[in-house]
This record gives structure tokens, C-alpha cells and sequence, in this order.
């Protein structure tokens, strides 16, 4: 096993912080949506909104840190090595297999991850912010020239949407659980350092 | 040098103009901010009576023409118009005189006095019965002057009542009565020279008892209004706003602002920043159409939520209102005599009152639509004698809170038409507890057939509610609309977060999530059984 710095100190912050906005959203969005009640529905509107609005604004910055670092590509999809990566979360990782698509400072994420973080990214979280945004601004549709919208459907997609995401939640979350330590992934995100094979091709200045 | 001098002192009045103004400015820097909870807007707490007595006052008991001994309302009218010259040609064109409005043709006008109907005491039968005719604002119906003290007489004091005495004492040669007469005159006399602006009684003395009684037709309007308490309505309390009914009932050459009928009592929903010369009737006159805190979320819901559904939580807070009245159980006798309690009168019928009734809300845009004598009916269901005119796609309707008045009433089903009885009178039902004979003689004052049979059909009736405006901290939380079986339930065409809209992908969404937990609880299980005593 040998240590390589994998996640910048913008990336850990922009992810657990993004953690942070999503739990709050999902915990009053959902409240909101009449599920239950915890905060109270007014507080939880009240809540629901200044977060989605802070996470709007720091999501810029993510994608400003994702197009000028050039870290969009580990987001590029690619289908090399995917079938190998669904049998080893199917059968391998029963067996004891190692993990067919290692981490690498260039390859941070495997084929799986990729499609699922590219969607996420670029298409789930934008059309749920753009969706909550529209929704909060309702009432100003028609001087937007907006008013071909209907709040219904709006709300429907950010109410689908919210679930999708709740179901990535969980299945990430019970991912990090795969590395070589049940916590092995979570450390990786708070410290930035991953643990890797010692058999991998590893630069000198990944080491640690 | 005349010239001059005015010259400099227009300067001068320019200058302490400035300097006054400049000040205003300075002190306004230190004086607590004016805008009190909510951003809801200053109220003055002296009341309009109170500012109108301060732009101008008259002491009526110094005209001499009031210091006559009067006979008769006639001529204390005639005493008013030797100086309010037009104010009887102005009051008679009002609806508070004619009582009609124009109806869907020339041949039916609608109003009281028209072909519409109601479902309490049904019809005025073309002003021939009489006792409806106590609350129309003359002498006599509408026969002879106009009676200005019903509106603005300061005095609670029961002017023809005190005519009528004062002329039978007048005709008795008694000293007994002599001194009778003369203290009904001095009465008269205190009466007539006591004059003002319409009070919260003035118009409660007809508005309050409509429908026969107290707090039996409106809900939102009842004699607890007269001196309210803050709790009951935050503008007219005395300790709140103090405001008289003709405050937001702002009245232009005798038309009253604010009657709801075949058409809105307002058209427009401009504040008085946007135009202060309009009627006050709208909530937005003075709060605006964004009363809240700058964003606000309730800011967001006047484009389709009326002021009054979450500011009115309930109607008929502290005195009961009537909810139902069915004309089929009239006529009953016990022991041979009429019975009068509250719950069935014999003249009546069987009556049902609640206190502190919540509202039902449907889409209105400030008209009603209401039925007419002439109207066909559809006797099989519950027939809708009012209803609210407006629909969620109409930018002018609000959801809006109604009382809805049920009761059972006459028809003929061989037309299937509304019958309108005589009640009050020596040959109305009242007296004789005929219905062949009330019906005929009712019809006959309409000038409409009557086929001589007659049925009882389940009849609804809407009166907007809009008085007894909450204090803010007892307006409606969220909760009560934005939960599955909240008040709006049913309302259509408009989202509401929280109710049972959109549930379906709720209880997809909520099974997907389960799965995606079983599935992953299920993949970490057998991880660890498989690999067990392997390591991790």
C-alpha cells in the first residue's frame, strides 16, 4: 500500500460542502413536499430557500474549478473496462478481487463513476437548480416571458429529481464503504490521500 | 414696492420651506421606524371620524332650521336638504335607495327589490313585503324623503317609533300626554342636531341584522363588530385601528364603495400610492399587492390567494351566524301556538347557527352569480341560488374564503322555478302559515305564474367574507393549506406544495429509495458473510 494525493484541497471542500447544501435540501425539500413534519413548513421553505440559493452561487464556482483546471475530464464517459467494472460490483468484489480500474491521479474515477458523476454533475443537479430557482421565482414567470411553464410540472421534475438523487445518496454513500477499509474512501476525501496498491505505477510526485 | 415685497416674502416662504422640510428630514433620522410587524403599514389610532373631525367641523344643533318641532321624518329630511341640497338626488340613484341592479335583461333587474332571491327570507316580493322593508334607508319604502339619520344619526334613538307616539300623545288633550309629547319632541329635537359621519352602528343597524337577525346572513357581520375587540378585528378595535365601516367603504356623492353583486367592488387592484383617489375597498389600497417582508414567500401568493383566506381564519368568531334554514319544516304548531326558539320557528322553519365556522374558498373574482325568479332550475340536486364567478385561469380571480348558507325552500315543480312568498302582512305566511295563499300572493307581487303546486328543493348560498380581519399572529399557519387534506383540498387549478399534488412521484420516489437501500444493505450483507474470517 502507498499513499497519492488525489483530491485538491478546493475539491474536498466544494464536496463535503456540497454534502452539507444537499442533506439540508433533501431533509426540508422533502418536509415541504408534505412527507413529514420536523422543522415546521415555514421554516423549512424559509431554509429550503437560502440554501438552494448559496449552493446556485458556489456551483458556479465548482464549474469555473472544473473547466479551468481541466478536471472536467475525468467526467469524459467512456464504455473501456465498464462491463469489468459491473461484474467486479456484481461477483469480483465477493471474491476478493482487486478492484479491475485502480485509482490513478489522472483516472480518478472509474467508468461507472464517470457516467454516473457526469450526470449528476451535468445534468441532474443543473436541472435541479434550475428547477428549484424557477420555482422560487414563480411569480415573476410572466415578466420573464416565462409563463408557457407550469409550476406543476416544474415541481414535478424537482420533486423526481430529489428522489434520483436521494437513491445516488444512498448508493454512494454505501460505496465508500468498498476500498480496501469500510472508511477507507471517506479518509481519502477528508485527507485528499488514497490508498493505493503497491504494484501501481505511481509518479514521483503523487508520492508521499 | 408692493411688488417687491411680495417678491421677498415668496423668497422667504421658499426659504422656511426649505429649512422646515430640511428638518422634517433630520428628526425623521431619529424617530422609531413607522413600519411595525410584517411590514404591515401604519394605522392612525385616533380613527377617520377623529381626522374628519379635526379637516372640518360642523355643530349641527347650531342651524336653526333643526331647532323645529318636527312631525314627521319628511320634514327632518327636508330641514337636511334646505342645505345638503343634492344629497337626496345623489342617495336615490344608489343602490342602497333602489335596491336593483341591472340583471341579465331589461325586464330583470336584479337586486332586492328585482327578481333575485336568496335562500333566507327568499324574496322582497317587489317591496310588498314590508318587513324586509325595515332596513331600506327612507321614511316609508320608498315612498316619500330619504332618511338621513339612519346613516347619520349619531344617536341610537328609533326615530319612527318616536313619530308615531309623538303624534297619537299630540292628538290626546291630557296633560299626562302634553308632557309625553313634549319629551318625545326633546328627543327628536337631541336626535336631529346630532349629526355625523356614518359609525360602525350606523351601517351595523341594517348590515349586522341581515337576514332577520343578528349575525344571521353574513358571518363575517354581526353586532360584535360594533366595538370589537382587536382579536375579532384588527382594524375596527378600538385599541387597533379604530376604523369606522366607511373607511375602506369610501363613499363618492352617496355611492358606497364596496358592494359585491353581479359585478366586483373593485375592478382594479391598485394601491393608494398608485392612485389615491379610488376607493379604499381592496386590502391592496393600503397594504399593497406585496404587504410581507421583502421575500417574503407570502409575498409570492397574492397573485392567487385573496388576502382574507389566511387573514380571516374564521367567521362568526364570537356571536353564532345562521347555516341552515329549511322553509319545508315551517307551520308546525305545539299546543296551537307558534314556537320560537332558536333552533325551529314556526314562521320559519328549522334553523341551524355555529360559532368560529371555518370558511369554504373557491376561485372569485369579486362577482357572484345569482339566480332569479325567473331562473330555471334543475330540482334533482342541491341547487346553487349564489355562487362565486371566477376560475383559477382568470388573472383578476383569488381563492377567497365564503360562508356557504344551505337551507330548503320553495319551487314549483311544474316549472321548476323559485316561489317567492309574502311573509310579513296580515295575508303573508307568517300570519296565516298558508303556504297556497303566501305563494299566490307573492308570485302575484312579482308578476310571475305560480302553477299552484309547490315542492321544497336544497338550495347553497355565498357571502364573500371579509370583515373580522385577524391580528397577523392569528392568521393561518402554512400547514393549514400546504398538508394532504389541507383547506384548499380540492380547490383545482393551482399547485400547492405539500398537499396531495404531484404525490404519485412522491410514493414512486419513496419506493425507488427503498430499493436503493435494501439493494445496497443487502450487497454490504453478503460482502461480509461471503468474505468473513477472509479479512475485510
Amino acid at each position: 500500500m502507498k499513499k497519492i494525493y488525489l483530491y485538491s484541497r478546493y475539491e474536498r471542500f466544494w464536496h463535503w460542502l456540497q454534502m452539507v447544501f444537499i442533506f439540508i435540501l433533501i431533509v426540508t425539500g422533502l418536509e415541504v413536499n408534505g412527507l413529514y413534519s420536523l422543522l415546521g413548513f415555514k421554516r423549512a421553505v424559509t431554509i429550503h430557500t437560502f440554501t438552494g440559493l448559496a449552493w446556485l452561487v458556489s456551483f458556479f464556482f465548482f464549474v469555473f474549478w472544473v473547466l479551468t483546471t481541466g478536471e472536467w475530464r475525468q467526467y469524459v464517459p467512456t464504455s473501456k473496462k465498464m462491463l469489468q467494472v459491473i461484474r467486479f460490483y456484481s461477483f469480483g468484489i465477493f471474491k476478493g478481487e482487486a478492484h479491475p480500474v485502480p485509482k490513478r491521479k489522472d483516472a480518478k474515477h472509474n467508468p461507472l463513476q464517470r457516467l454516473s458523476y457526469l450526470i449528476l454533475a451535468a445534468a441532474m443537479l443543473p436541472v435541479q437548480m434550475l428547477t428549484g430557482f424557477l420555482y422560487w421565482r414563480y411569480n415573476v414567470w410572466n415578466a420573464w416571458k416565462l409563463d408557457f411553464l407550469d409550476l406543476e410540472t416544474v415541481a414535478g421534475i424537482h420533486i423526481a429529481l430529489t428522489f434520483a438523487i436521494v437513491c445516488f445518496v444512498i448508493i454512494h454513500m454505501y460505496m465508500t464503504s468498498t476500498g480496501h477499509t469500510l472508511t477507507a474512501h471517506v479518509k481519502a476525501m477528508v485527507t485528499g490521500w488514497e490508498d493505493v496498491e503497491d504494484d501501481q505505477e505511481v509518479f514521483d510526485w503523487e508520492k508521499q | 414696492m408692493m411688488k417687491e415685497f411680495f417678491m421677498q416674502s415668496f423668497v422667504l416662504k421658499k426659504h422656511v420651506a426649505k429649512t422646515c422640510c430640511l428638518m422634517a428630514l433630520i428628526m425623521g433620522c431619529f424617530l422609531p421606524p413607522v413600519h411595525g410587524e410584517d411590514g404591515m403599514k401604519p394605522v392612525d389610532k385616533g380613527g377617520f371620524a377623529a381626522m374628519r373631525s379635526q379637516q372640518i367641523k360642523i355643530n349641527h344643533s347650531r342651524y336653526e332650521i333643526l331647532k323645529q318641532d318636527f312631525t314627521s321624518g319628511d320634514e327632518v329630511t327636508k330641514a337636511c336638504l334646505s342645505c345638503h341640497t343634492t344629497a337626496d338626488e345623489d342617495f336615490r340613484k344608489t343602490i342602497h335607495w333602489t335596491w336593483l341592479t341591472p340583471g341579465p335583461d331589461a325586464e330583470t333587474p336584479m337586486g332586492k327589490a328585482g327578481y333575485s332571491i336568496n335562500n333566507f327570507c327568499i324574496s322582497t316580493n317587489n317591496m310588498n313585503d314590508k318587513s324586509c322593508s325595515a332596513c331600506h334607508a327612507g321614511w316609508n319604502g320608498k315612498e316619500g324623503e330619504i332618511n338621513c339619520l339612519v346613516c347619520h344619526g349619531q344617536k341610537e334613538f328609533n326615530m319612527t317609533e318616536a313619530f308615531d307616539d309623538l303624534n297619537y300623545f299630540k292628538a290626546e288633550s291630557d296633560d299626562e300626554s302634553r308632557d309625553m309629547a313634549q319629551e318625545i319632541q326633546g328627543n327628536i329635537k337631541k336626535t336631529v342636531e346630532d349629526i355625523g359621519i356614518p359609525q360602525r352602528k350606523n351601517c351595523g343597524s341594517c348590515h349586522f341584522y341581515g337576514g332577520g337577525g343578528n349575525g344571521v346572513k353574513h358571518g363575517d357581520l354581526d353586532n360584535s363588530l360594533a366595538t370589537p375587540s382587536k382579536d375579532l378585528d384588527v382594524h375596527m378595535a378600538g385599541d387597533g385601528g379604530n376604523f369606522t365601516c366607511t373607511r375602506c367603504h369610501t363613499t363618492r356623492m352617496h355611492e358606497v364603495a364596496g358592494r359585491t353583486y353581479t359585478s366586483p367592488a373593485s375592478t382594479t387592484r391598485k394601491s393608494l400610492i398608485d392612485d389615491d383617489l379610488m376607493p379604499k375597498i381592496t386590502c391592496e389600497s393600503c397594504h399593497s399587492s406585496s404587504p410581507h417582508k421583502i421575500l417574503a414567500k407570502m409575498n409570492d401568493h397574492t397573485d392567487k390567494v385573496a388576502c382574507q383566506t389566511c387573514h380571516i381564519p374564521a367567521f362568526a368568531r364570537e356571536k353564532p351566524t345562521k347555516v341552515w334554514w329549511d322553509w319545508s319544516k315551517a307551520g308546525e304548531l305545539k299546543d296551537g301556538k307558534k314556537v320560537k326558539t332558536e333552533d325551529y320557528m314556526t314562521i320559519k322553519g328549522e334553523m341551524r347557527w355555529e360559532t368560529n365556522v371555518k370558511p369554504e374558498y373557491d376561485w372569485y373574482n369579486g362577482a357572484l352569480r345569482t339566480l332569479t325568479l325567473k331562473d330555471t332550475i334543475d330540482p334533482s340536486g342541491i341547487v346553487q341560488v349564489s355562487k362565486p364567478v371566477g376560475d383559477s385561469h382568470d388573472p383578476h380571480s383569488r381563492i377567497f374564503p365564503f360562508k356557504v348558507f344551505r337551507g330548503k325552500q320553495p319551487y314549483d315543480p311544474k316549472s321548476n322555478r323559485f316561489l317567492a312568498p309574502l311573509l310579513s302582512g296580515n295575508q303573508g305566511y307568517w300570519e296565516t302559515l298558508d303556504w297556497e295563499s303566501a305563494l299566490t300572493l307573492g308570485m302575484k307581487d312579482m308578476n310571475l305564474p305560480f302553477s299552484g303546486t309547490w315542492d321544497f328543493v336544497e338550495t347553497t348560498s355565498v357571502f364573500p367574507i371579509t370583515h373580522m380581519v385577524a391580528p397577523a399572529a392569528n392568521a393561518l399557519s402554512c400547514k393549514e393549506c400546504h398538508s394532504p387534506m389541507g383547506r384548499l383540498a380540492g380547490i383545482g387549478g393551482v399547485y400547492i406544495p405539500g398537499s396531495s399534488d404531484n404525490a404519485w412521484i412522491s410514493r414512486i420516489g419513496v419506493f425507488l429509495a427503498m430499493c436503493a437501500l435494501l439493494g445496497s444493505l443487502g450487497h454490504g450483507v453478503l460482502r461480509f458473510l461471503v468474505r468473513k474470517g477472509k479479512g475485510i
